[in-house]
């Protein structure tokens, strides 16, 4: 390493301070009480919280801003429910994956868009629209991200009902 | 509105190996606005998964990418046995890190050469290349694959690294140490490369948080995120090793970022092989009964950052539902940061730092015949063929 050993930074982690300073789960759990639904604690590092669909927007709001959370990614479910999203945010000093769980609407599936707060949401909601059918409201950009040109209009491919032209033989 | 041009990159472009297509709106030599189309080399691989058992998905996921192909099988076990709640050996663990780090060994190393080739520093393409041949090799020893190195199961792996192939391992890894040093010379200290990638591509903290960008991106522009340490699997917890960054967050932190951690993935994997010996040789799986109702988070660190897969399982023999997101997924979107306001030359190469997927696993295959125990093809005679099929081109063109 030699001269270059000075451009390795510190860790973040090893920062104590920075770390008491980061909100920790406790808080959300206080400040959204009437939001919550339902928790399931998996282990120490893996949190299943159920909130109120329309309570998305300002619990997203609460953990990328204000707690330091980062945005992996979402993941739709079709299940017997109706539609599910998984909302995984991280939160790195920690090594904690919350997964925000809210279950929409059967039949009209909509929920208000995260990407005017950051752009790590923005494909990832196109993606869902595309392949579910779910709207999401005042998102920048819902047009097709996978299978622009190629596809029918209406015709959700990971929808249970789905079958493909093999299937249907 | 003044008046802009546009200029394609892809589909199928030689800057890409695999098909995308950007659109560089241009003004002047100045890009002004870009865009994108994906999706050519969409397969259905999540819908495909609904319908494997858990087995077969680990050789499904293998194939989603053919340079980081032990990746997504590494995520998919954390998730799986996070979901059912399975402790694997530590003889497991170690094998789970020393593969996954000769394979960031192998794709940093053809990260440099190809970045190395868009700069038109040919030279360096060629010897990242071929040092990058001996890790392939090894790659061959342990696992009998250069590529989809099928290693991977529910509790464990599927082939032991015996003691007797230690040396031979820890040797390729000290010549290729010592190529490393090369190449960190030529890259560092090369004043060319400095003006050609300095200041170019530059992406903030806030650009990287806003995005959620992962990986060696992340990490060049100061944002220390990195699995291995923040949500430590396998052995990474159980060896010394230290998160590289960088706080420039150009091209050229990128490429110190890429380097020096080659370093770092050659301390983890000697220090596993000394792990190894100390614990005892054919424990390398446990016994899994079945797959519980529930969902499991899991994440693994790929050369270009962090897979993520999230498994919701019914309690039958295969996921109920399988989301994957390999990391170019959110590395890609932030070219919209780095690429506008560059000129044209320079966002192809902020394109390229990115280390967008590449698939290579051509090879040369020597035969032998099972009776008579001789080569059936070898090199030169190939080259033979080769010449001789040139020729018979050139007369038919009358070249």
């Amino acid at each position: 390493m030699g001269r270059w050993g000075d451009w390795v930074t510190k860790r973040r982690r090893d920062n104590k301070k920075k770390m008491d300073k980061e909100l920790n789960i406790e808080d959300f759990k206080k400040n959204f009480k009437s939001d919550i639904l339902e928790i399931i604690e998996k282990n120490p590092r893996r949190e299943i919280i159920t909130i109120k669909s329309e309570s998305i927007l300002p619990v997203a709001k609460w953990l990328y801003k204000e707690a330091g959370f980062r945005f992996i990614i979402a993941s739709a479910l079709h299940t017997k429910r109706g539609f599910e999203i998984h909302y995984h945010f991280s939160l790195d000093s920690l090594g904690l994956i919350l997964n925000i769980h809210v279950i929409l609407d059967k039949v009209k599936p909509e929920i208000e868009s995260l990407s005017n707060m950051f752009n790590a949401s923005n494909w990832i909601e196109r993606e869902m629209h595309e392949l579910f059918g779910i709207n999401f409201l005042n998102h920048p950009n819902q047009d097709k991200l996978i299978s622009e040109g190629n596809w029918a209009e209406g015709v959700y491919p990971f929808r249970k009902e789905f079958k493909s032209d093999q299937e249907k033989r | 509105m003044s008046k802009k041009t546009l200029i394609p990159i892809g589909p199928y472009h030689p800057l890409q190996e695999e098909p995308e297509l950007f659109k560089l709106y241009c003004d002047g030599e100045i890009v002004k606005d870009i865009k994108w189309e994906t999706g050519y080399n969409h397969r259905g691989i999540e819908k495909l998964s609904e319908s494997k058992t858990y087995e077969q998905v680990f050789f499904l996921v293998e194939r989603i990418c053919g340079i980081c192909s032990t990746s997504h099988p590494f995520a998919f076990a954390n998730a799986v046995e996070e979901l059912a709640d399975i402790e694997i050996t530590n003889r497991a663990k170690y094998i789970r890190s020393i593969i996954g780090e000769l394979e960031r060994v192998h794709s940093h190393l053809l990260w440099v050469g190809l970045a190395g080739h868009f700069l038109g520093y040919n030279t360096l393409f060629m010897w990242a290349w071929k040092y990058r041949e001996p890790v392939l090799d090894l790659f061959e020893m342990i696992s009998g694959n250069r590529n989809s190195y099928a290693m991977f199961k529910i509790g464990g792996v599927r082939r032991d690294i015996e003691e007797s192939k230690i040396p031979a391992i820890q040797k390729v890894l000290g010549d290729v140490k010592k190529k490393t040093d090369m190449l960190v010379g030529a890259v560092m200290d090369d004043p060319v490369i400095h003006a050609r990638t300095k200041g170019v591509g530059i992406l903030t903290k806030q650009d990287i948080i806003d995005y959620g960008a992962v990986g060696p991106t992340a990490r060049a522009s100061g944002v220390a995120i990195d699995v291995r340490k923040d949500d430590p699997y396998a052995a990474y917890p159980l060896v010394n090793w230290k998160v590289i960054t960088a706080e420039a967050g150009d091209v050229f932190a990128k490429a110190q970022v890429r380097l020096l951690e080659m370093y770092e993935s050659i301390s983890i994997i000697n220090q596993c092989l000394e792990g190894l010996k100390k614990e005892k040789e054919g424990e390398i799986t446990v016994k899994v009964k079945e797959i519980p109702e529930g969902i499991g988070n899991g994440r693994a660190e790929a050369p270009r950052g962090e897979v993520f897969h999230f498994v919701q399982s019914d309690g039958s023999n295969s996921p109920a539902r399988h989301k994957i997101r390999a990391p170019s997924y959110v590395n890609i979107a932030t070219f919209r940061k780095s690429c506008i306001g560059q000129t044209i030359a320079d966002a192809t190469l902020s394109l390229a730092a990115v280390d967008p997927c590449y698939c290579c696993t051509e090879r040369m295959a020597v035969a032998y015949d099972v009776h008579s125990g001789e080569k059936i093809m070898n090199a030169s005679e190939l080259i033979c063929k080769s010449a001789k099929r040139t020729n018979e081109i050139k007369k038919k063109f009358r070249i």
